[in-house]
This record gives C-alpha cells, structure tokens and sequence, in this order.
C-alpha cells in the first residue's frame, strides 16, 4: 500500500482529514475524485494553505498539508510556527521530496534545514521514515494525534520489513560492538548496505532507524553511547540541526560523550543531478560510507578528528 | 436601525473609547488604531452578529478574526462592556496576571484566533469558511484588516484564494483609517484606488463611513453581496478618533500616556476641553 493509498483509506475512515496541496499533485492525482471538496489544492499559495489549514484545525478538521518540502517549510515558515505552531493545532505538514530526493533541480529545492526549523517550533512533532513502506506504518499514528507534525515524505522501497512504528522510539535492527549506525530518513537503504558490507568485514555492527526524530528515542541513543562503539549519524541534512545535532544535545543532557561520526551536509548544498549520481559525488552510497567508517577506525588519527567538523 | 438603536451603540462606543484611554498608560497600546476601528467592533457585537455568550463555541456561530492585531484594546472594551469578559480585568493590561496584552489571545473568551503577524488571519478565516460551506452552515466569517496590513503579499493570495472557490460567506472588513504605523499610507505605499483592487482579485466590494452606524448596518445587512465572491467592506475612519489630540496624528501611533494625560484625555473624549498632550508615540515598536 502506497502514500496514496493510506492517505485514502485513512481519509474515507475519518472525515475530519482533509488534504491539502499548493499545487503538487505528482503523487496524489487520484485524491480529487476520491475525497471531493474535502481536497483542496490552493494553487502555488503556501503561505495561504497554512493559514486555511489552521483556520479547518480550528473547526476540528485534520488538514493534511502536502507540498515541495522546500516552500511548505521555508516559504511558509512563520505561517507555521505562528498560526499552527503557537495554538499547536492538528495540521500535518507532509513534505515531499526532502534533502537528496530534490536531486537535480539545484538549491532552491534542497531542503536540507527543514528538520532543524520544524523541531525548534514547540509542539512540533517530526518524523523521517525510511521507505514507503515504514512511511506507510506510522501516517495512521501520527495523523490521529492531536498534534502538529511534519513528516518527511519517502515513495521509495526499499524492502525491508519493518518492525511496527511507535511514537518516540527508533526502529533497532541491531546494536554493534564496534559501530552503531542511525540514520533518519531515505538514505536508511543506503546505511543498510554499509551495515551489510560492513559486517562482512567482520565489524560488529548496528544499525538503527531514527524514523522518530522529534519526541526522540533518547534512550537508545544513551544506550548505544554506552556500548563505546563508534556512533555514525546519516542524514541528507545540513549537520546543524538535523540527527547529529539531535544526538549530540541527547548525549549533553544525559552528560555523556561519545565518539560519533556524522554524515551529513557540511555547510553546503548538494551537487545537482539525478539522484544515484548525487549520493556517489557526495560520497553517501553505501559502499562509500562503509568504506569510510572502515578508515576512521584504522586510523588513529581520523578517530581522534572526530568532534572536530 | 431606529434613532434609539443608533444612540444606544453611539453610547456605547463611547464607553469603549474610555476603556481604550484607560489601556493608554501603565505601558500603553497602539491607541489610534483601537480609537478608529471602536465603531465597526461596537456595530457588530452589538447588533450584526450571530454571537451570544452562550455560543461562543457553536459551531453555527458567525466569525470575527481580528488582523491587525495592534487595535485589541477596542475589542477588550468591547467585550467588557458586553458583559463577557468583568470590566475589573481590563486593569490587568499588561500583566502576568491575566492575558490583556498588545495582541489579541485565544485565552480570552470570545478571541477566536491570536495576531499579531500581518496577513495571517485573512487565511485563517478563509479556512474557516471553507469548513463552514463544506458543511452547508450559514454562518458568517468577518476578518478585520488595517490598511497598512494590505502591503502584506499574503493578503492578496489569500484573496485569489477566496475568489477562486467563490466563497461568498467570507468578509474582509477594511479598517481604512489611512494611516500606517509611522505616516499616512498614501506617503508610504499608495493603496488607491483600493475599492477597484479588491475589485480586480474577484471581490464583491463596499465602501462605507466606518463611524455612521446607519451606512455600516445598510451594508452589512446587504452581506453576501454577492452569490459567488468573497465580499469586502472599505470602512473609511479616523485614526484616533473621538480625540482631536490624536486625531490622524503619525506620532500618537503607541503612546504611554501619563495618568494626568489620560485623565484630559477622558475629558477630551466627553468634549470637555483639550488633554494637552506631551508624550509621543514611541519609536521602539
């Protein structure tokens, strides 16, 4: 069942949702016929649509806001954290083709900060599935709460079965000895071939699905810091901000440390182009980031760099 | 409306131009905007609306979202003088104690949406009108705007918006008072001709003296004024009005009176001599 279809199912069951667009239909050309006036496309009005999407929350309707990550988040910004944000109204910001999945269309379309920006609104609610599938398995939990919340969507499979979502927990596919992995997001199948490759070369490894990123998983993160493993954050985010920031505030209020290794976008955008050639120029295949955890623990040097990005 | 009528809300509006002064010192507030927009809050409390104390969460009830943040004293007063909120609180401006401060709040019963930010509410309550028709209830959906708030972009959007889904139970009310906050908005940014813009993004338009309760009622009981356009009321007022010593004056924008000036201001507003103002607006805000 794809983003699509959830959406329609959870929409015929509870007439309190309704879906809104600023124009981006690619992945939801069925909904109109489906759901009647309860879909609402605005035109290239995002400020609009979060403002009317506010004012249906106030009526007691569950306004599912779906646009280009970019202009929902950044364009809208202050019309989210003011008119949704500040009375916390059950408006569900869905955000399509966030960080890498924006791939050629240059830096006006890369959302690389839009997880920093929502989870500094209070009652903000964030979450970075995996795959569709995993994307799939949380829309029904996070759209019934009485919370606002943005989610990062992914249409990608990766076919992996995931274990059932729950609100504020990480998905633990393993804990290593020697490397832990969490990754939010997309780039989840990416770290799951680094774990893989990784494993083979008799590491000790991971792998841990941060699809909750805002209420987070603090107690995985203090459990894995407590393994004195090497810990890696992946993300298609800037470093501020995102999943490393994220880690790295847990580890502070709990006053710990740990050696943690980030990948992520490093006070840059991303080269432009389709997306495999994207992840390899920015060195996010996942061969490439085994390859590169591999080289941080043989040399001493490297390990001893980390903390110093 | 009889002669009665229009004396009883004329009182009225005096009542609550004397709240606002009262709101004036101990920090101030944005005095001139509350003094112009006094009457158009006092017609429709008093006499439009759908609205009793019991029905505040109604769903049927009729709307009023109120934009320009900046004029909330004049709705305070207005509700104190309803009955809905104790005349007491208002003395609470400005405190931890209660919620009475520069901008309207949701923790005071009969505040339907926070503002503060410029041209955010037109979208709030278009979204509200839309549950409405999408429910096939007759309520009404006011949103009150400043003029200055009209150079907001969002503003504009919000209205093709409107226009598009032909949502003819959705009202901007235009608190035309000319001003902006430092200079008259046709010194700034020219709004004219206002009514023929709002004409131009599909609006069924008005234009009326926003202090003659005869001309404002003639209108708004014309509403909707049309079957398939949002409808917009240019109410053409007074920065400060009621108070020669504030009147259309770009400094008395916000002030923090003195008690010895609010007390010639009282007096000012019965027509009983001039307040002799000294303090000005204040350029922090």
């Amino acid at each position: 069942m794809g983003y699509q279809d959830i959406i329609r199912q959870l929409a015929l069951e509870d007439e309190r949702i309704v879906v809104m667009t600023a124009e981006n239909r690619a992945v939801i050309r069925e909904l109109p016929q489906v759901l009647g006036d309860r879909f609402i496309d605005v035109g290239i009005t995002e400020q609009t649509m979060i403002g009317m999407a506010a004012g249906l929350a106030l009526r007691g309707r569950i306004p599912v806001c779906h646009a280009l990550t970019t202009f929902l988040i950044m364009r809208a910004f202050e019309f989210i954290r003011t008119d949704v944000g500040i009375p916390a109204l059950p408006v569900k910001l869905s955000g399509f083709i966030p960080g890498f999945l924006s791939d050629a269309n240059g830096p006006t379309h890369q959302a690389l900060e839009d997880i920093s920006l929502m989870r500094g609104i209070p009652n903000m609610e964030v979450y970075c599935p995996a795959d569709e599938e995993d994307m799939c398995g949380m829309l029904r939990d996070v759209w019934t709460i009485d919370k606002p919340s943005y989610i990062r969507l992914v249409t990608k499979a990766t076919g992996f079965r995931h274990s059932a979502f729950e609100r504020g927990k990480a998905e633990v596919i393993s804990v290593g000895e020697d490397i832990n992995i969490m990754v939010a997001g997309f780039l989840f199948g990416e770290a799951l071939k680094a774990y893989e490759i990784l494993s083979r070369m008799g590491y000790s490894v991971g792998l841990i699905n941060m699809r909750s990123l805002k209420p987070v998983d603090e107690s995985i993160i203090v459990s894995l810091a407590q393994t004195n493993s090497l810990l890696v954050t992946v993300e298609d985010h800037f470093i501020t901000g995102g999943l490393y920031s994220i880690v790295a505030e847990t580890l502070l209020k709990h006053r710990m440390t740990a050696a943690v290794h980030p990948f992520a976008m490093k006070d840059k955008w991303f080269r432009p182009a389709l997306l495999e050639d994207v992840l390899r120029y920015e060195g996010f295949k996942g061969d490439q980031i085994a390859q590169n955890i591999h080289e941080v623990l043989q040399n001493e040097n490297r390990y001893a760099e980390l903390g110093t990005i | 409306m009889t002669t009665e009528k229009i004396q009883f809300l004329q009182q009225t509006a005096l009542k609550v131009r004397h709240h606002i002064i009262n709101m004036s010192t101990d920090g101030g507030c944005f005095i001139g905007a509350s003094l112009s927009c006094a009457d158009i809050m006092v017609y429709l409390y008093f006499e439009y609306l759908n609205l009793t104390p019991e029905q505040l969460n109604h769903p049927e009830r009729d709307y009023v979202l109120l934009s320009k943040g900046h004029d909330v004293p004049a709705l305070y007063g207005t509700f104190a003088e309803l009955g809905w909120i104790e005349k007491d609180r208002l003395k609470n401006h400005l405190s931890t104690r209660d919620h009475i401060y520069w901008h309207p709040n949701r923790n005071i019963p009969g505040i339907e949406f926070h503002s503060g930010s410029l041209g955010h509410v037109p979208a709030v309550g278009l979204g509200i009108a839309m549950d409405c028709k999408m429910k096939k209830m007759s309520n009404k959906v006011i949103v009150i705007t400043g003029d200055g708030e009209l150079n907001e972009g969002s503003v504009w959007e919000t209205l093709l918006v409107a226009s598009a889904y032909k949502m003819n139970n959705f009202t901007l009310i235009v608190d035309r008072n000319a001003f902006q906050a430092n200079m008259a908005t046709e010194d700034l940014i020219p709004l004219e001709p206002l009514a023929e813009k709002f004409e131009s993004f599909g609006c069924a338009v008005r234009r009326v003296d926003g202090h003659d309760f005869t001309a404002m009622d003639e209108a708004f009981r014309a509403l909707p004024f049309s079957a398939d356009k949002p409808n917009v009321i240019i109410c053409d007022t007074v920065r400060g009005k009621g108070l020669p010593s504030i009147e259309k004056r770009a400094d008395r924008w916000f002030v923090n009176f003195s008690h010895d000036e609010i007390a010639g201001l009282h007096l000012e507003l019965e027509g009983k001599g001039s307040a002799g103002l000294h303090s000005e607006t204040l350029t922090v805000r």
